[in-house]
């Protein structure tokens, strides 16, 4: 019960302080909102130049939960970028906290930072579009939103090695990793019309099976059970991706400490 | 905070005592043949850091390491921080292993580096309670006893709440021992704390530190540049050349021995002189040491 009280705490010592972060940074974060809407509008607006209003949907839905995933999964490698920047990261490793404390401390203060900028979002666009939610399910597009975040976290654990290894040219892989993910896990389009090979990765992504849900629940207010098909292997990825991203993780700190890599000065 | 005439003429007499008493308990410090190679170029032979070194340092001694630009000394503070793997050899730290009591040995130690690592946009208070909460202390607490140390060294509480990166070098650097402090560690790790201080401000790090030894027991491993503290402050003073322990004694005993051996001014740096096989205009040119013997 102690180390469990111990674990909770020094958890909540990175939620605090990436919370410290935002705050003191909070002009860039405005910007950086002021960004995802103009980029959701504008991938959006397609659909209202066709006039579709179900394609409209579409994008809106598929820009605003990609923004979701894509904050998610980038600002847990940010975190480790920072620190590998500031040169905090030798005094955080040293410190007796577990690796996986340290990294879902990180991935907790990202889902809920993450959601309320979709909420931001979606808020904006709902009006801007004058979207009618009225019969959308949006108690099951949020239970996907928070059981995909999961094996997003996995992932985003295993691209934070890339800023560990490397302060300067690392957050960019990071940008790699999420385009990748955004070209098979049909964002803007239905991933059927990709090659085959492309469709079979697809189906790794985590982000397919929560951008097809969230669909199904906003657009057509599908009902929970309709769900469960994209709700299982949500689950079972994150029953892979978290503890692959955790070992991932371990074992490139111990590379990092046997080549030197985590050294910034001195 | 000024510090008082009885500080500043302290003789290190007191903290050779401890070196001499029997050893109760397992040693705060051992280091069994440790080794670490870095491998910069494939198609050269890789660098040797640290090389075979074997240290004893028993509980409340404060242990110099001396040596010149590249030796290995920041190396050897990281392999002991758990930051570094070994290639060779083993370390522990009050009887538990580096390696295996991974956790404990975190509990036991801390470590301050030439560099103030922050977050600089967030104030030392914010930056401190990040630290107080990852060892698990009471956040209150702790800050606390952070404006106590801050004060200690010379830093209002005011300051507590500005951004680290409104404070000069010399600040930055006692709020990061503020920051180690804090945690109670048994081993202190200093890894060259008074570089870049003004003279003051490094004697009250120093008179600081040699509180910490007498109230507080912590067993202190210092490496510095600056000879004169180093013999005001280090019990035993090792010398590293190269990644080789190429000398252990005392200060006393390393001046008598380089003019009795070597018929050099009974000073520590001739002894430095003598033990790191160069003299430090090398260094400067070369930037890399290699061993003395
Ligand atoms: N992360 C690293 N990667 C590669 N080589 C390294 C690394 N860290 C240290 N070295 C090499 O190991 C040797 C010892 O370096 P170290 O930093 O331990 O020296 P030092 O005694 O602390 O020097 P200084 O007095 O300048 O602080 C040097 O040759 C250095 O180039
Ligand atoms: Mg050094």
């Amino acid at each position: 019960m102690i180390a469990i009280t111990r674990e909770a705490r020094a958890s909540y010592a990175f939620v605090e302080r990436n919370f410290n972060l935002t705050k003191r940074y909070w002009g860039w974060e405005v910007a950086f909102l002021v960004y995802a809407v103009a980029g959701a509008l504008s991938v959006s607006l397609i659909g209202q130049s066709v006039g579709d209003r179900r394609l409209l949907m579409s994008l809106v839905v598929g820009a605003v939960f990609w923004n979701y995933l894509s904050v998610v999964f980038q600002s847990i490698g940010d975190t480790i970028t920072w620190e590998r920047w500031e040169g905090t990261l030798e005094y955080t490793m040293m410190a007796p906290v577990r690796r996986s404390v340290q990294l879902l401390g990180s991935a907790l203060y990202a889902v809920v930072y993450g959601l309320v900028h979709t909420t931001v979002l979606l808020i904006v666009l709902a009006l801007f579009f004058s979207l009618d939610l009225g019969h959308a399910n949006l108690g099951a597009a949020a239970i996907f939103m928070v059981v995909g975040s999961a094996s997003l976290i996995g992932i985003g654990m295993l691209a934070a090695i890339l800023p560990m290894m490397s302060v300067e040219r690392g957050s960019q892989m990071v940008f790699v990793l999420q385009s990748c993910l955004l070209l098979v896990s049909g964002v803007y389009y239905s991933t059927e019309i990709l090659p085959s090979w492309m469709q079979l990765i697809s189906r790794i992504s985590p982000a397919t099976y929560v951008l097809d849900a969230i669909r199904k629940a906003l657009i057509d207010g599908a009902s929970a059970d309709q769900l469960l098909p994209d709700l299982w292997p949500l689950l079972a990825m994150a029953f892979v991706f978290i503890p692959l991203g955790m070992w991932g993780f371990g074992r490139a700190e111990h590379y990092a400490k046997r080549t030197g890599k985590l050294k910034r000065v001195g | 905070m000024s510090i008082s005439v009885q500080e500043l003429t302290q003789t290190p007499a007191a903290s050779q005592s401890i070196v001499q008493s029997v050893p109760v308990g397992p040693a705060a410090l051992l280091v069994d043949h440790a080794t670490k190679r870095f491998k910069v170029d494939r198609r050269k032979p890789p660098v040797v850091a640290v090389d075979d070194v074997s240290i004893r340092i028993e509980r409340g001694e404060i242990y110099g390491l001396l040596g010149a630009n590249g030796s290995g000394k920041s190396t050897f503070i990281r392999l002991v921080s758990g930051l570094l793997t070994l290639d060779a050899g083993r370390v522990e730290v009050f009887g538990h292993d580096l390696v295996r009591e991974e956790m404990a040995v975190k509990r036991l130690i801390n470590r301050v580096s030439v560099d103030a690592a922050f977050f600089k946009k967030l104030s030392p208070a914010e930056n401190l309670s990040f630290a107080a909460r990852l060892y698990g202390l009471d956040t209150r607490e702790a800050h606390r006893k952070a404006v106590a140390i801050m004060a200690r060294l010379g830093i209002g509480e005011k300051r507590m709440s500005r951004p680290v990166e409104q404070m000069s070098r010399g600040m930055q650097q006692k709020v990061a021992i503020a920051r180690a402090i804090l945690t109670s560690p048994m081993l202190l790790l200093l890894d060259e704390p008074t570089t870049g201080l003004d003279p003051r401000s490094k004697l009250d790090v120093q008179a600081f530190v040699e509180e910490l030894r007498a109230d507080h027991d912590t067993t202190i491993v210092l490496t510095t540049h600056d000879l004169a503290e180093a013999e005001r402050l280090c019990g035993r003073i090792g010398i590293l050349a190269g990644g080789r322990l190429t000398a252990e004694e005392t200060p006393e005993c390393l001046k008598s021995r380089v003019a009795f051996e070597y018929g050099l001014p009974p000073t520590l740096e001739s002894a430095f002189m003598q033990y790191t096989g160069r003299s430090l205009d090398d260094d400067i040119e070369e930037g890399e040491a290699e061993p003395a013997d």
